[in-house]
């Protein structure tokens, strides 16, 4: 047996590709599911109807999905030009600290059709400085980013837990460490009354369609995919390989910096160390997913999304760990990659 | 400053690295093995959770500790199988093959641990591994808590990076895995499959990972909670290129590390209000990204390390 790579890639085979590899990692979660004692197909039903049943719940995967759109965009744009970011996690919660500080700290009288750009804008830049010290290391001494982005997760998540414990912490919140609050003109307006679902969801996707345009129609989407396909090849072709990978680096975590300032503004309205319960490593597994495709990254999110809202009221249900969740997102990366190698190419005898 | 004398003059600081640096000795003795095949092995962290929770979980049914090492060993090598073959036989990304292994093996650990022990207020407990004293040896000041009373597992540790530094620079075992790291093409003009040698290297480094992690449970804690492993096995992968990817600098990394680690643990307790324990916290990957920058370029990184090697294809 050998494998021979694809002279082309038949369209359909992209499109078919993503829902054999979700089916394939249900069905092996489903295995998990049948040792456990119960039984497979009603388990999925409860998680289908717990995430989108009802109008509560149907609005609140949405509005879960919405930081894994944005830092699943932020893996794919990264990905794409072979720029490792794993640092999205640590982005996402520098993003979210940032905003805190800055409107409680400095910006927090001004008007809110000028407050919220201006703090959604500074969730990014946060997000892009921790990103660049990264990049900065693999220009400068030639260190993999991979180890480094992932590091500063855990240095970042460190640093907002001392703020919340020092100069940013809440005086009203009965000695828990946690944020000062965003004021109240910060908080982004809802898309539906009487839900959780803000507009940050539509932000999400509008940011999503314009990633893809940007890559699929621009120069520089030309350039950092060129940058990831061949390095040598786009440097030869006078693309300016290091000022494209900062413009991607400041792309990728600026997106995931602004998934920590738009769950702060739009869900939780402060900040804590459990803001995030690995939404930016999830957002890797949902870029895969997506095949790194920005338009896919929607339909992954809420994928990713509909698994951990309905993997809760399954649990409660039918006594099975919640953490079957995390097992069927993680599965889904592992049968998608293979899935995905299958685009590339076919067996041969 | 006399604080600071006080902290390493204390027997409990010198008795305490080699216990932390364990783990880290297993782990990055395991990636160094991956590595120097020129497979990169990112799952380290989730193999080495899933170590901890297998190892725990069998001594917890009644298997004695070395078989709970054992345990965690082979599955250890059964997440190895996995990532070897997604990336040697398949040649997917190193990376995000080794980020899925990671995440598979961490939430799989945790749904495998919430399943059989449920919840309870007090974490069911077994009885680790016991240090043993050498005698003669283990009363000589700081050296003697240090290096001569520690629990078996860590004196396995040292004997294991001292075996592979023999195999890797002194075997013909040796010389094919590092041919399949640099050159996996001329290892193979030279009769050398580097297939065989790719999946042979991750297998049993992945084991190692795997007994990293039993090492937590069975021997430093006596149970297991989530998220225990707590960024060691990224520390581990740090800690390859900082080793150069010499076994015998991997142990000598391993002991600095953990020196300063347990220097900031005293430090953080001498300094309590004054300095915020996040800053202590902080020090070990921060010290980990400056090693890194500072050994990076000296390093001679494995020449096919994240190369897929498919025959006849260049």
């Amino acid at each position: 047996m050998r494998f021979e790579r694809r002279e082309h890639r038949p369209l359909y085979l992209l499109i078919v590709t993503p829902v054999i590899a979700v089916i394939a990692a249900l069905a092996l979660a489903g295995i998990l599911i049948s040792i456990a004692g119960a039984p497979v197909l009603d388990a999925y039903w409860r998680i289908l109807t717990g995430a989108f049943g009802s109008r509560l719940s149907a609005t609140e995967t949405l509005t879960r999905a919405t930081p894994l759109m944005l830092t699943g965009l932020a893996a794919a744009v990264a990905f794409r030009a072979r720029l490792w970011n794993i640092g999205a996690e640590g982005q996402f919660y520098l993003g979210a600290i940032a905003v805190a500080a800055a409107s409680s700290k400095l910006l927090g009288n001004l008007p809110a059709p000028i407050l919220i750009p201006l703090l959604l804008l500074v969730g990014a830049i946060a997000g892009m400085v921790l990103i660049l010290i990264p990049l900065w290391l693999r220009l400068r001494f030639s260190v993999d980013e991979v180890v480094t982005s992932l590091l500063l997760n855990f240095i970042a998540v460190l640093f907002v837990s001392m703020l919340i414990d020092g100069v940013l912490k809440d005086p009203l919140a009965f000695g828990w460490p946690q944020s000062q609050s965003v004021s109240d003109h910060a908080m982004l307006p809802k898309l539906i009354a009487r839900s959780r679902l803000h507009i940050g969801f539509a932000i999400a996707i509008a940011l999503a369609v314009v990633v893809h345009f940007v890559q699929s129609r621009t120069v520089f989407g030309m350039q950092s995919r060129a940058a990831g396909l061949n390095p040598g090849g786009a440097v030869f072709a006078g693309v300016p390989l290091g000022r494209t990978l900062v413009k991607v680096a400041c792309l990728s975590g600026g997106l995931a910096g602004l998934a920590g300032a738009i769950e702060v503004m739009g869900v939780k309205g402060y900040v804590t160390t459990d803001l995030s319960p690995g939404f930016g490593y999830a957002g890797i597994v949902v870029a895969m997913l997506a095949n790194l495709n920005p338009l896919g990254v929607v339909f992954a999110a809420i994928f990713t999304a509909t698994m951990f809202v309905g993997a809760d009221g399954m649990s409660r249900g039918l006594g099975i760990p919640t953490y079957i969740a995390d097992v069927t997102v993680a599965l889904s990366l592992l049968t998608m990659l293979i899935a995905l190698f299958f685009t590339q190419y076919r067996i041969r005898r | 400053m006399m604080q600071l004398f006080d902290i390493i003059a204390s027997a409990g600081l010198w008795a305490a690295i080699l216990r932390i640096a364990t783990p880290l000795i297993f782990g990055t003795l395991g990636a160094l093995l991956c590595e120097r095949a020129g497979v990169l092995n990112l799952g380290i962290e989730g193999i080495m959770t899933f170590g901890a929770m297998i190892g725990w979980l069998s001594v917890y049914h009644g298997a004695d500790l070395w078989t709970g090492l054992l345990i965690a060993a082979v599955a250890g090598g059964v997440f190895g199988l996995l990532h070897a073959s997604l990336t040697v036989t398949l040649g997917l990304s190193q990376h995000v093959s080794g980020l899925g292994v990671t995440l598979f093996a961490s939430s799989f650990s945790y749904y495998v641990f919430r399943l059989i022990v449920p919840l309870a207020n007090t974490p069911p407990t077994i009885v680790p591994f016991q240090p043993i004293a050498i005698p003669g040896l283990s009363t000589l000041p700081f050296i003697g808590p240090a290096f001569f009373t520690q629990t078996a597992p860590t004196y396995l540790a040292i004997m294991i990076a001292l075996l592979m530094a023999y195999i890797i620079f002194r075997t013909p075992v040796g010389l094919a895995i590092r041919m399949t790291g640099e050159n996996p093409h001329a290892a193979e003009a030279q009769g050398v499959n580097p297939m065989k040698v790719r999946y042979g290297a991750v297998i049993m480094g992945s084991a190692l990972m795997g007994m990293g992690g039993a090492f937590l449970t069975l021997s430093a804690f006596n149970s297991f909670f989530p998220t225990m492993v707590q960024g060691r096995g990224w520390i581990c992968i740090a800690l390859v290129v900082f080793a150069s990817w010499r076994p015998g600098r991997a142990l000598f990394g391993a002991l600095l590390f953990a020196f300063f680690d347990a220097f900031q643990l005293r430090l953080q307790t001498a300094l309590s209000g004054l300095v915020p324990y996040q800053l202590f916290l902080m020090t070990p990957y921060i010290l980990s990204i400056a090693a890194l920058a500072v050994m990076a370029r000296r390093a001679r990184v494995p020449q096919a390390l994240m190369q897929p090697y498919r025959r006849g294809e260049r």
